[in-house]
């Protein structure tokens, strides 16, 4: 088994493994606000292009799902995570080493990034031992580096890296500071003033005190003075300061391009794992949704907003979750209600969660089964454009048509407030035309709209209906349900909800 | 070395917590009468008079005795125990005039400040063991004895010799020396103070001379960034040292609050006593009872507070109620029940913080916490009712509340009517006191008083306020039942008579 992405089996399982260009529908779906919350704390790693790039295959998907369930053993992430923190420090310490002005600085910045670099490499490749890893990336990583660490390459690394960082730590050297005088000689075995003095006062010691010491500024840079005391400590130590400077010159190309490839893409893989921990802390489940290529009956149960959810979990408010489903002909969910009802969001979360499962990452919900499309279609409102009536019409009626132009029958189409501009007479003919085109397409897709008469087209359309709240209809509850558009939106009975309130408040009196 | 003159093995810990309901018995108890009599202006002697009797609830019969015997050497020979005093704050002034506050940022700054503080505290030390030395005969409590013994063990002639000797070695006369190792981009770490092998006075030749290699930077007199590396090396170099000697400074200093803060407590001791006696009140060291034990006996146990406020003396009561667990109290208004109350619970405080009571004689059981429930003025920021404001206090109590425990309620459950109360406190107290807790209840409420009264039982006792024939109010609490006034009834009749 050869090694080739932790992110993608072989070449030719996504059109790219990385597209530095986001889809055309990120924006519309609020794809682009959820990529940049995921990598907000991994700026370092530039993941984004990996968010953008659709799989093309059912067994490429899976094989991130492999990964990502393997992740969710905590000792392997653990260990992922410290390899991470040491690859960091690597580069941390490189660019010291760049930035450094003193040879000598330069030379112990450079050796200290090569011993965390072996030992990370070992350290990885002793804990993958331990684990009892199925996933066909990580099982192909870990073989990889079990070969790379046993090659004779890496053994002189590092056990020349090992030697000279021990004679190094090995030295002391004594100051005589006096006057404006420095003498710098070999340690003598000296004791420490401190412990005399505090045995002195031993006898007064009550606990806990403050702490009168000095934190002094840690400059990265020497300055002249403390050049010359170390260019003397070279001169007390000549050896080790010789295989110092031979161990740079042979070493300066030491790390491997497959690990550090690893370390940046396995970084897709958590980066999106601790977003969602937190809304999954809230309450809000993820799946790995089911994947199919040619079947589409999809489902979801109790999938979300992503990016709305993320913004109510930070303020502290609940999400409300939806479930949809299309069974046998049917293609199209209509979506009517009233407004500020949730149906946008219900449609942006539609368009969401078959974008997360097409780049193999768990998606919002109980349980999904999804489609594997070619290419996603949006047609929202832009709000921006304040033309004249008839430009705006004739704007979308463009837009659209270039849509269908494209798309195919494994096409996804997101229609959002189409023809709002137009009288209804207007809206109710364009709107049938138009849906009957995507359903001749036999593209899947879901449309918002005010007009409930394309919500009963025919057999391949299905009618969903924003709800409010039976006793008061001002207040929306954001669910949208399967019904028929019949203007009344008092569908759900939240009963029990409020008998939950009661013996809520009933348990507070009684405390 | 520590004080340890409040508890034998343990420092005094002002800022320990104070129990939940302390608020509460300071205002029922009016406490802070009670404190800053004992202060007389001085904050600090409040505080620690606030901390010790408050902290008090949870006290044991040793920490009594032990304190008990202390406060009478203090009341002996108050005039040395004043000195000390006074001279544990001289030591304290010491530090402060000294504060550097920000600017001490320079390990040199602070290495400097603590050897003068330190001198400064040697000197005070030295005024300590020599008190030690000239009045030990006199006392004789054992928090005392063992305090002037450490004094006397610990301060030797040849321990102040030692401690001149480090002071003088600290001004490096010769420059200091210093190693230290290789860190990350090999700069100096561990930089550490070394004391120069071999005592020879010659050590800086000894170094210059030594076979091995030496190599020397001198610092021109233009090199200023030069200069300033030097003197940053210097301070890396005493740092360590720095930071030992500000500590060590500071648990001498600690040493000597302490001491101030265990005296305060027996000086406010002292300012009470005085007091009380110019008033010609009694006081008399009380007898503490285990805590398993039902005692409560005590003779002319007067208000202490409010003897204090009025500035003399009081009437003070007798009762003898060894084994009662419950004690109703009943009767006249303005007839002296609150007062009485409060000179109990001031008395059971008094006695667990190790004080004198203000009593002819007094002995009691201790507790292991103390309670008031009182009826509280409308609060008008609350809005739930007056029953379910106090019935809440209640709640909190309970939640905290332990078997030998004591509560004094003051005419609580009283803002309902009196069927409805009476059934109220009825439970309550039958459940506190099937617990072992000990409740003394002042009361109007004729229903409540009478049904316990009634159940004659052996570890109840109801007092009433005495009230002569003719109306007179003597302020003096006797053993009676409740009796109901008629004066309801009386309006009643003396209306409806007259329509017929």
């Amino acid at each position: 088994m050869t090694f080739y992405s932790i992110l993608i089996e072989e070449p030719g399982h996504a059109q790219a493994i990385e597209s530095p260009e986001a889809p055309a529908y990120f924006t519309d779906l609020n794809l682009d606000q959820i990529v940049d919350a995921i990598i907000a704390s991994k700026a370092e790693y530039d993941l984004k292009p990996f968010y953008h790039s659709s799989l093309t295959s059912v067994s490429a998907i899976q094989y991130r799902h492999e990964v990502f369930r393997e992740l969710e053993n905590e000792v392997l992430l653990n260990s992922i995570k410290n390899f991470a923190q040491k690859m960091r420090n690597i580069r941390d310490f490189l660019a010291h080493a760049k930035k450094a002005y003193y040879i000598l600085q330069k030379e112990k910045w450079f050796l200290d990034a090569v011993s965390i670099y072996c030992t990370a490499s070992i350290q990885l490749r002793d804990d993958l031992a331990e684990i009892n890893l199925i996933s066909r990336g990580f099982l192909a990583f870990r073989d990889y580096l079990t070969n790379y660490t046993k090659s004779e390459h890496f053994i002189h690394l590092r056990e020349e890296n090992e030697k000279i960082k021990n004679d190094l730590a090995s030295i002391q050297y004594c100051l005589l500071i006096r006057g404006n005088s420095i003498r710098v000689r070999k340690y003598e075995d000296e004791i420490d003033y401190s412990v005399v003095v505090d045995r002195t006062f031993e006898k007064f010691k009550q606990g806990a005190v403050k702490d009168y010491q000095i934190t002094f500024p840690n400059w990265l840079e020497m300055n002249h003075v403390e050049e010359k005391i170390l260019g003397y400590v070279s001169q007390l130590f000549p050896e080790t300061f010789a295989d110092l400077e031979n161990f740079c010159k042979q070493y300066s190309e030491f790390q491997d391009t497959a690990i550090g490839n690893f370390d940046r893409e396995i970084q897709f893989y958590i980066a999106y794992m601790e977003f969602i921990h937190k809304l999954k802390t809230a309450g809000l489940k993820f799946c790995y949704p089911k994947i199919s290529s040619n079947h589409k009956d999809i489902q979801s149960s109790e999938s979300f907003d992503v990016a709305l959810a993320n913004k109510l979990v930070n303020d502290k408010m609940p999400t409300i979750c939806n479930d949809f489903y299309l069974n046998g002909e049917e293609r199209i969910i209509v979506v009517t209600g009233p407004n500020q009802g949730g149906k946008t969001t219900f449609a942006r979360a539609f368009g969401q969660i078959h974008h997360l499962a097409s780049i193999g990452v768990p998606v919002p919900g109980r349980k999904a089964k999804l489609f594997l499309f070619d290419h996603i279609f949006t047609h929202f409102e832009k709000e921006e454009t304040i033309k004249n009536q008839r430009g705006k019409l004739e704007d979308d009626l463009i837009r659209i048509h270039k849509i269908l132009e494209q798309a195919t029958a494994k096409s996804i189409i997101i229609m959002n407030e189409i023809f709002n501009s137009t009288t209804i007479q207007d809206a109710v003919y364009l709107g049938k035309e138009i849906l009957e085109k995507i359903l001749r397409i036999d593209a899947l897709g879901i449309c918002v709209t005010f007009i409930d008469e394309l919500s009963s087209l025919n057999e391949k359309t299905v009618s969903m209906v924003s709800t409010v709240m039976p006793d008061n209809p001002t207040l929306r509850t954001f669910r949208i349900i399967r019904k028929p558009a019949d203007g009344l939106s008092y569908a759900i009975s939240i009963a029990d909800k409020y008998h939950l309130t009661y013996a809520s408040l009933k348990e507070r009196i009684e405390s | 070395m520590k004080a340890h003159l409040l508890f034998k093995d343990k420092d005094f810990d002002i800022q320990h917590e104070l129990p939940p309901n302390a608020d509460d018995l300071i205002k029922d108890l009016e406490l802070t009468t009670l404190f800053s009599a004992m202060a007389q202006g001085d904050k600090f002697l409040s505080r620690v008079a606030n901390g010790v009797i408050l902290q008090s609830v949870e006290s044991d019969l040793a920490t009594i005795h032990y304190r008990q015997a202390v406060l009478n050497d203090c009341l002996n020979n108050s005039a040395v125990v004043n000195e000390i005093y006074n001279l544990s704050g001289a030591a304290l002034e010491c530090e402060k005039k000294m504060y550097f506050g920000l600017f001490s940022q320079h390990p040199e700054t602070i290495l400097h400040r603590s050897m003068t503080l330190i001198e400064d505290l040697a000197g005070s030390l030295k005024k300590l063991k020599k008190i030690a030395d000239q009045h030990k005969k006199l006392f004789n409590s054992d928090g005392f004895v063992a305090f002037f013994d450490m004094l006397q063990k610990e301060l030797t002639d040849e321990y102040f010799a030692s401690v001149q000797a480090r002071l003088k070695e600290l001004k490096f006369r010769n420059g200091i020396l210093v190693s230290a190792q290789l860190g990350d981009g090999n700069k100096g770490i561990n930089y550490t103070l070394r004391k120069p092998n071999g005592e020879n006075q010659h050590w800086v030749k000894h170094f210059v001379k030594s076979l091995l290699p030496v190599y020397t930077i001198f610092i021109s007199d233009r090199d200023e960034s030069g200069a300033r590396a030097l003197w940053e090396l210097r301070d890396r170099g005493i740092n360590m040292i720095a930071n030992v000697l500000a500590q060590s400074s500071d648990h001498i200093l600690s040493f000597f609050t302490l001491l101030r803060t265990e005296l305060a407590f027996y000086v406010g001791c002292m300012n009470l006593h005085d007091h009380l006696l110019q008033m010609d009140e009694p006081i008399c060291f009380p007898s503490p009872a285990a805590e398993e034990e039902v005692v409560l006996n005590f003779r002319e146990l007067f208000d202490v507070c409010l003897a204090l406020s009025q500035g003399k003396k009081v009437v003070g009561n007798n009762l003898a109620a060894d084994q009662k667990i419950l004690g109703v109290i009943t009767g006249a208004n303005q007839g002296g029940k609150s007062i009485f109350l409060r000179s109990l619970g001031l008395g059971q405080l008094m006695m667990q913080s190790g004080m004198f009571v203000s009593a002819e004689a007094f002995s009691a059981n201790l507790c292991n916490r103390l309670y008031t429930h009182y009826k509280r003025e409308e609060d008008t920021s609350m809005k739930s009712g007056k029953l379910d404001e106090e019935l809440s206090r209640m709640n909190e109590i309970v939640n905290q509340i332990q078997p030998n425990a004591m509560v004094l309620f003051n005419e609580s459950f009283a803002a309902t009517n009196e069927r409805e109360g009476s059934e109220i406190a009825r439970q309550i107290v039958n459940a506190l006191t099937e617990k072992g807790i000990k409740v003394f209840f002042v009361t109007h409420l004729y229903e409540f008083a009478r049904h316990e009264f009634e159940k004659s039982l052996p570890n109840a006792i109801f007092l009433r306020a005495e009230r002569k024939q003719n109306s007179e109010r003597t302020f003096k609490i006797i053993e009676g039942g409740p009796l109901q006034t008629s004066f309801g009834e009386d309006v009643y009749h003396s209306i409806f008579n007259h329509e017929i």
